[in-house]
């Protein structure tokens, strides 16, 4: 049995004990998975994730690497030229041409002892992307990753897993842009992500999720950052019926930075769950997080933000804050900032606000001639631009603002 | 061009106006003074459109339409222009990019041509210099940051800008010095014109030696109690409002 089977057989097991969490469990209070257990997914296969594909959506034209239902379109996707040794590829062809690698780091990261939804990647761990970047050497060009779920007729899961390398003092911008083809059956994308940072790694990771209706989307994000290492993250959700993006990242060397950052943008019966832990466990780090919701009709926000400080972090610096604007009355938002200090010479906020549009600003806009709905684009979009202005890539940051307005457009 | 009859208001289950009997033809300038809790920015407010007030009695006419029965945009696009006591701030909106989209919203009403981004620059650019704003003032979110006379002018470049026939001004002069007063007022008086009117609402009567009105009504428990010329302005500022029953003092 090889390593792979080994850590695919462990995933099983682990499984088969844990099955999908309940609300009863204090991390899914909020978000129920009863109608996703309910549904009869099964896993897809190669002759549904070789449907045609039309229309590429890309936020920027780089590296671009597609997957249909988990699977790698070779034929979809543009590698490009790379600098001198580093790697973007598919999981498979990396399980070939980078074998050392992925057995020294697959599955090291992601915890799957107490996590169904990892447990269950980890058992169907087949397919996914990997990005390694060597030593000093920095990407010049975003690499992209475009993940494509093809509903058919029955419900299908699958689980990407997704594998960054990043040695001392590379850098590398990678976007991951999640969407639907059309409509159909109920989805299901379980993504599990592990991110390793050494010393002076800069990773900047972007990514939007606007899958269908009838979507559900789990994403799993675990990284490491070494000494002095720098996480860019930010979290875009426009779709799906309900997901959840889960970070944790440790900041296990001294001084690394974190910066994770979202917005998301839901209506209709929507949920969206943003669950972060940033665990602080050496001296002089610095985290800083900002999540806007927007939610109307009967949409329902999560947001469940840890940070941890741990008694070897003194000098940390961490702030977090939640704001949530509701639009409706029967909009939802659960919001619960936690901070857990340990050590005493440390700068910490966090906050959660909850409120919807201004009637002032309304009214002044109106008195201008702007239309209602005209003056709530206005005020909705100056309130997500503000979490989007987080972004540092220009140009990432305006495709994430036109994607914004055109959800907005989209529910006027 | 304005007619308001018999204009009853109410705040909640407050009366606020009590009978508001005005008209004021093209050309004019009209100010209303009273003293606080006269109905003065209820008055303002209602013109404009804003929610939370109850017309119980009476009716606007503006140039033929029945002003009440109009959406606030609307009013704004067939010509009426509140400055606000207190311009609002809107944190993460450009002042340009509101400038631009509430000028091409009122052309868009009015069946003119809306401006492209290049156009709209040099036009934003062209009144900015009259009002002695910088171009730096267009780039801030929507009167963050601005002073008092920074926001007053920043009104002031609205109208200008979205070139009104009818425009209420409600205690344009809280808050400014004499220099940020006088810039107000010269912008505000370049756009008098025969085809022009305007309602000047004022506690005192410091505004109006620089925005001159051609009638006066004294505006006290939510009537009109008096009206007169602009020697009834000077006269209110020697004797205050006391003869109809006001005691400020209190």
């Amino acid at each position: 049995m090889t390593w792979l089977d080994t850590l695919r057989s462990h995933g099983r097991t682990r499984f088969a004990e844990l099955g999908l969490p309940k609300t009863r469990q204090e991390a899914w209070r909020f978000t129920s998975l009863a109608a996703l257990e309910r549904t009869p997914f099964r896993p897809a296969d190669a002759a549904s994730a070789g449907v045609a594909i039309d229309a590429l959506p890309s936020v920027t034209a780089s590296h671009r690497l597609v997957f249909v239902n988990g699977c790698f379109r070779a034929a979809l996707s543009s590698a490009g030229a790379l600098a001198e040794g580093a790697f973007a590829g598919s999981l498979a062809d990396a399980l070939v041409s980078h074998p050392a690698l992925l057995e020294a780091h697959l599955g090291t990261l992601a915890d799957d002892a107490s996590h169904g939804p990892l447990a269950l990647n980890t058992a169907h761990l087949t397919d996914g992307a990997v990005l390694y970047v060597p030593k000093g050497v920095r990407l010049e060009a975003p690499v992209e990753l475009v993940l494509i779920g093809a509903g058919g007729t029955e419900p299908l899961a699958w689980h990407p897993r997704l594998l960054v390398v990043m040695a001392a003092g590379a850098e590398a911008t990678l976007i991951e842009h999640h969407l639907s083809r059309g409509d159909g059956a109920p989805t299901f994308a379980n993504g599990v992500s592990e991110l390793f940072l050494d010393t002076g790694a800069r990773l900047n990771h972007y990514k939007v999720q606007r899958e269908n209706a009838a979507a559900f989307h789990l994403a799993t994000v675990n990284g490491r950052l070494e000494r002095e290492a720098c996480y860019e993250g930010f979290l875009l959700s426009l779709g799906a019926r309900l997901s959840r993006n889960e970070v944790r990242l440790v900041l296990a060397g001294t001084g690394a930075e974190a910066r994770l950052s979202g917005a998301y943008l839901v209506r209709g019966e929507q949920l969206c769950d943003t669950t972060t832990v940033i665990d602080h466990a050496r001296p002089g780090g610095a985290s800083r997080q900002l999540f806007k919701g927007v939610i109307d009709e009967k949409g329902h926000g999560v947001f469940q933000g840890k940070v941890l400080v741990r008694p070897d972090a003194q000098k940390t610096d961490a702030h977090q804050l939640s704001r949530a604007l509701l639009l409706s009355d029967d909009a939802r938002i659960d919001a619960k900032p936690e901070l857990e200090i340990h050590a005493d010479d440390v700068k910490c906020s966090h906050g959660a606000t909850a409120g919807d549009l201004d009637d002032d600003a309304l009214f002044y806009l109106r008195a201008r001639g702007i239309d209602l709905d005209g003056a709530r684009a206005l005020l909705i979009g100056a309130y997500v631009g503000e979490a989007i202005a987080e972004i540092s890539s220009e140009p990432v940051r305006e495709a994430f603002e036109g994607l914004a307005s055109a959800w907005l457009r989209a529910g006027s | 061009m304005l007619e308001i009859s018999n204009l009853h208001a109410s705040v909640g289950d407050r009366p606020i106006l009590k009978g508001i009997d005005l008209s004021i033809k093209a050309g004019e300038v009209h100010a209303i003074m009273g003293p606080n809790g006269s109905g003065k920015s209820t008055l303002s407010y209602i013109l404009a459109g804003r929610e939370g007030y109850t017309v119980t009695g009476g009716s606007v006419t503006y140039q033929g339409e029945d002003l009440l029965a109009l959406p606030p945009e609307r009013r704004a696009a067939l010509g009426v222009f509140l400055a606000f006591q207190y311009p609002v701030e809107i944190p993460g909106v450009s002042n340009s990019t509101f400038l631009k989209t509430a000028l091409n919203a009122v052309r868009r009403q009015r069946g003119e041509a809306e401006l492209d981004a290049m156009q709209f620059l040099k036009l934003a650019r062209t009144k900015c210099k009259q009002l002695g704003m910088t171009d730096e003032m267009l780039k801030r979110s929507v009167n963050v940051g601005f002073s008092g006379g920074e926001k007053k002018r920043n009104d002031i470049l609205q109208m200008a800008l979205l070139d009104p026939r009818l425009t209420i001004l409600d205690e344009t002069d809280s808050g400014l010095d004499i220099d940020a007063l006088r810039i107000v007022a010269d912008g505000v008086n370049s756009l008098r014109g025969p085809e022009r009117a305007m309602l000047v609402i004022t506690h005192y009567q410091r505004l109006l030696s620089y925005i001159v009105p051609d009638h006066v009504h004294v505006l006290a428990f939510g009537r009109i109690q008096r009206s007169g010329g602009k020697e009834l302005a000077l006269e209110l500022e020697a004797r205050g409002y006391a003869e109809f029953g006001v005691n400020e003092a209190a």
